[in-house]
């Protein structure tokens, strides 16, 4: 794909490949659970057209439109990639394939990794051939994340590693882990930190799903017992592994922010609402029309932010910021939901769909990837430079 | 559209603009008019007419900068921080836009007199203590070939010395904006005593007389050119709310650094440290949404109208906020006149108001978003 290529042509490419590649099926716009491809070595495609509809993509690198061709992505520049979601929105295609892979560990990957890691890791997670999960918060490193105890000992050529991580969303359905690791003790806790990347078939890893308040069981325990790690299988330098980390969890807490909504895409709040309510009381709707307000302007600072780093002009710690914004936002979001199903809403799977499952969903929001609280102490810090 | 990133023009302009006005109008210069009983600096206006922002909007041939609607926005924005006080709004971006829509040989005139900083203009339009043009009741009564104006016009912002007005009245089918003189037979002004210590009067009007020549645009369809220049106007008042809660924001953060108690700067303590983080996190995306409203001016101004509301209903959440925080966490000093946090407190609350309050743009905004 060539950069020099006009937006013009590329958009009428697209838009012909997209006609002729995209299965019907696959043009109902996703967003339910059974709707979603994470791929991996276990996976059941729920359709036939689910599984073109991925290989047809990573043939072409769409699944992972940004990233160099040589990686398994199709290198597409911001402005393709504005044209490319737009096309795709157009149509209702679903997304072909989200994981962990391709939102954490591939920009760590791109921006810590070895030319070699890079061809060996990510053209699988591009085909959705590895399903990733990610290794971070511990009983005893929530917020306090740099706290970690799992504790690898140098071995010479592996370490071995034994701990405890929680909070592992999907560990019982992935095939590998990234994880934070302690590998020196004596250090300052950021400085004893390597990010390792471990096996969930090696002898001495297990997981056990945490049941949650929405019913679901997104999230693992997992448990490391004399594992064996290969030197190798590691991201950037040994005791360093907090730099990635940090990296890392910008991509993850954009990503959580779910970057309100454009003015272009994404319906009103109000207009959902009047879905299961036909008419608006007047609180409702004033609630309705500040959270409209907030989710624009929210999602207008997330274009800015991109065509800010587009033109080289960095947005300093503006992940924290989204992130906060964005999961107050949507938290607000799906109260307002609640309030327009009544008591339709508060029945298991009833005739509103999971409206309470994805309402309590929401809660965790602004806790996973960094609670609201630290965001704004990241803030404080970083960005008026109070004193810690 | 073009990107939200300020280009380096808008940068530029930026720069200039707060180097001029921390010379030319800092805080200090705004408390000395005050307690003079000064509305209008003549020799300020003249000077920022100098440096073409009488004619932001005023086409080139005319003798105006013709910079375009954003870098207006950016103006207002480094006005808005040391709250300087001009006609700004009320002359070079509203009458200039309304003016501009018309452009025959009489409006051009107008404008080349605007740009130069020889005339400003105040807008006559709301007759209740809410914004709402709609709802005019004053009647401009059929007269031989002329009218005849009478009512009384509130909240006429900058309408005390304003050399002419552009007044909005009733005629037989509907609105029709008139441009007259300030000082013809018939009107009288009453300056209001504003608690931002700016310019605002209640004008009267007692059968004043008004020609065809004086209708601006067409008879009975005024808001062909008004609402242009009101969305203008509304832009920019939001930027100039963005810079306001910008400047009470940088006082209040440099507060926390400064002042102790209990021992200690008051910015090490985490409810103090949260709620301000809070308060940048609204700064930040009600920039944003300034941004788009300035580039939505630009370059697609029929559909402008949601950019605009959201803007100027997201600038006045976050000036109330940021006016608010500001008294309350520097305490005490906060309220006394001798400092200048209330300066800025005050202004928000008359720049919340004019052009219409956070329900009314609100209520813009859903019904554009379908509810």
């Amino acid at each position: 794909m060539s950069a020099l290529q006009s937006a013009e042509e590329f958009r009428t490419q697209l838009r012909d490949w997209l006609e002729a590649n995209c299965p019907p099926e696959m043009r109902d716009g996703g967003g339910t659970e059974n709707a979603i491809c994470w791929g991996g070595k276990d996976w059941v495609f729920s359709s036939q057209e689910q599984k073109i509809w991925l290989e047809r993509c990573a043939a072409k690198g769409y699944t992972v439109p940004t990233w160099p061709e040589a990686y398994g992505g199709a290198g597409l520049t911001r402005d393709q990639e504005k044209i490319f979601t737009e096309e795709m929105s157009r149509i209702d295609a679903r997304v072909p394939l989200q994981s962990f892979g391709i939102w954490m560990l591939g920009p760590a990957l791109l921006h810590f990794g070895s030319h070699e890691q890079k061809l060996q890791y990510l053209p699988p997670i591009a085909r959705g051939e590895v399903r990733w999960c990610q290794g971070y918060s511990e009983p005893g490193a929530g917020s306090d994340l740099a706290n970690v105890q799992t504790y690898g000992e140098d071995k010479g050529d592996h370490w071995l590693v034994n701990g405890q991580k929680i909070w592992t969303s999907y560990a019982d359905k992935a095939d590998q882990i990234f994880a934070l690791v302690r590998t020196d003790r004596e250090a300052p806790k950021h400085l004893g930190i390597s990010f390792l990347l471990i096996d969930m078939e090696d002898p001495g890893v297990e997981t056990r799903p945490i049941k949650m308040i929405s019913g679901i069981s997104p999230f693992c325990e997992t448990f490391f017992t004399d594992v064996q790690v290969p030197k190798d299988r590691i991201v950037g330098t040994p005791n360093r592994g907090w730099d990635v980390a940090k990296y890392l969890l910008t991509h993850e807490r954009e990503m959580i922010s779910g970057g309100g909504q454009g003015l272009a895409g994404g319906r009103a709040i109000g207009a959902v609402l009047t879905d299961t309510l036909d008419t608006l009381d007047a609180t409702l709707r004033a609630d309705a029309m500040r959270c409209e307000i907030d989710a624009l302007s929210i999602g207008l600072t997330l274009e800015r932010y991109k065509d800010q780093a587009e033109a080289g002009q960095g947005a300093g710690d503006a992940s924290a910021m989204l992130k906060y914004m964005g999961t107050e936002l949507n938290k607000q979001r799906h109260e307002l939901m609640m309030s327009a199903g009544g008591s339709a809403a508060l029945e298991w799977d009833g005739d509103v769909g999971n409206r309470a499952g994805d309402w309590l969903r929401t809660k965790a929001n602004s806790i996973e990837g960094g609670t609201s609280e630290v965001m704004l102490s990241i803030v404080s810090r970083r960005v008026l430079g109070l004193p810690a | 559209m073009s990107k939200l990133v300020a280009t380096e023009e808008e940068t530029m302009l930026a720069d200039m603009a707060r180097g001029f006005l921390d010379g030319a109008a800092p805080v200090s210069a705004f408390r000395k008019m005050r307690d003079a009983g000064q509305t209008h600096d003549a020799k300020l206006w003249k000077e920022m007419a100098d440096m073409g922002w009488a004619g932001v909007l005023v086409p080139e041939e005319a003798g105006g900068s013709d910079m375009g609607f954003a870098a207006a926005n950016v103006i207002a924005r480094e006005m808005g921080k040391t709250l300087a006080v001009s006609p700004f709004l009320s002359t070079a971006v509203m009458a200039a836009t309304a003016l501009r829509q018309v452009s025959d040989s009489r409006a051009m005139e107008a404008l080349a007199r605007i740009a130069a900083g020889d005339m400003t203009y105040a807008l006559a339009l709301d007759e209740g203590i809410k914004h709402d043009p709609d709802a005019t009741a004053m009647e401009a009564k059929a007269d031989g070939n002329g009218f005849r104006l009478t009512g009384r016009k509130t909240f006429v912002v900058d309408g005390a010395m304003a050399d002419r007005l552009l007044v909005l009245a009733r005629t037989a089918d509907g609105l029709t904006l008139f441009d007259i003189p300030a000082d013809r037979a018939g009107i009288t002004r009453h300056k209001s005593n504003m608690i931002d210590a700016r310019d605002a009067a209640k004008i009267d009007f007692e059968n004043v007389e008004a020609t065809g020549e004086d209708v601006l645009g067409q008879v009975d369809s005024a808001m062909a050119i008004l609402k242009p220049a009101l969305r203008a106007g509304q832009a920019a008042l939001a930027a100039e709310m963005a810079g306001l809660a910008a400047g009470a924001f940088d006082m209040t953060v440099g507060y926390l650094k400064e002042r102790k108690q209990f021992g200690t700067e008051i910015g090490r303590f985490q409810a103090l440290q949260h709620r301000a983080a809070h308060l940048w996190c609204e700064t930040e995306v009600t920039a944003s949404a300034i941004l788009n409203a300035g580039r939505m001016l630009d370059s697609d101004p029929e559909n402008a109208e949601l950019a605009v509301s959201l803007a100027k209903a997201k600038a006045t959440a976050t000036a109330t906020l940021a006016v608010q925080e500001g008294v309350q966490m520097h305490g005490g000093i906060g309220m006394t006149d001798a400092y200048d946090m209330g300066f800025y407190m005050k202004r928000a609350r008359v720049g919340a108001e004019w052009l219409g309050d956070y329900s009314y743009h609100a209520e813009r905004v859903a019904a554009l978003r379908g509810f």
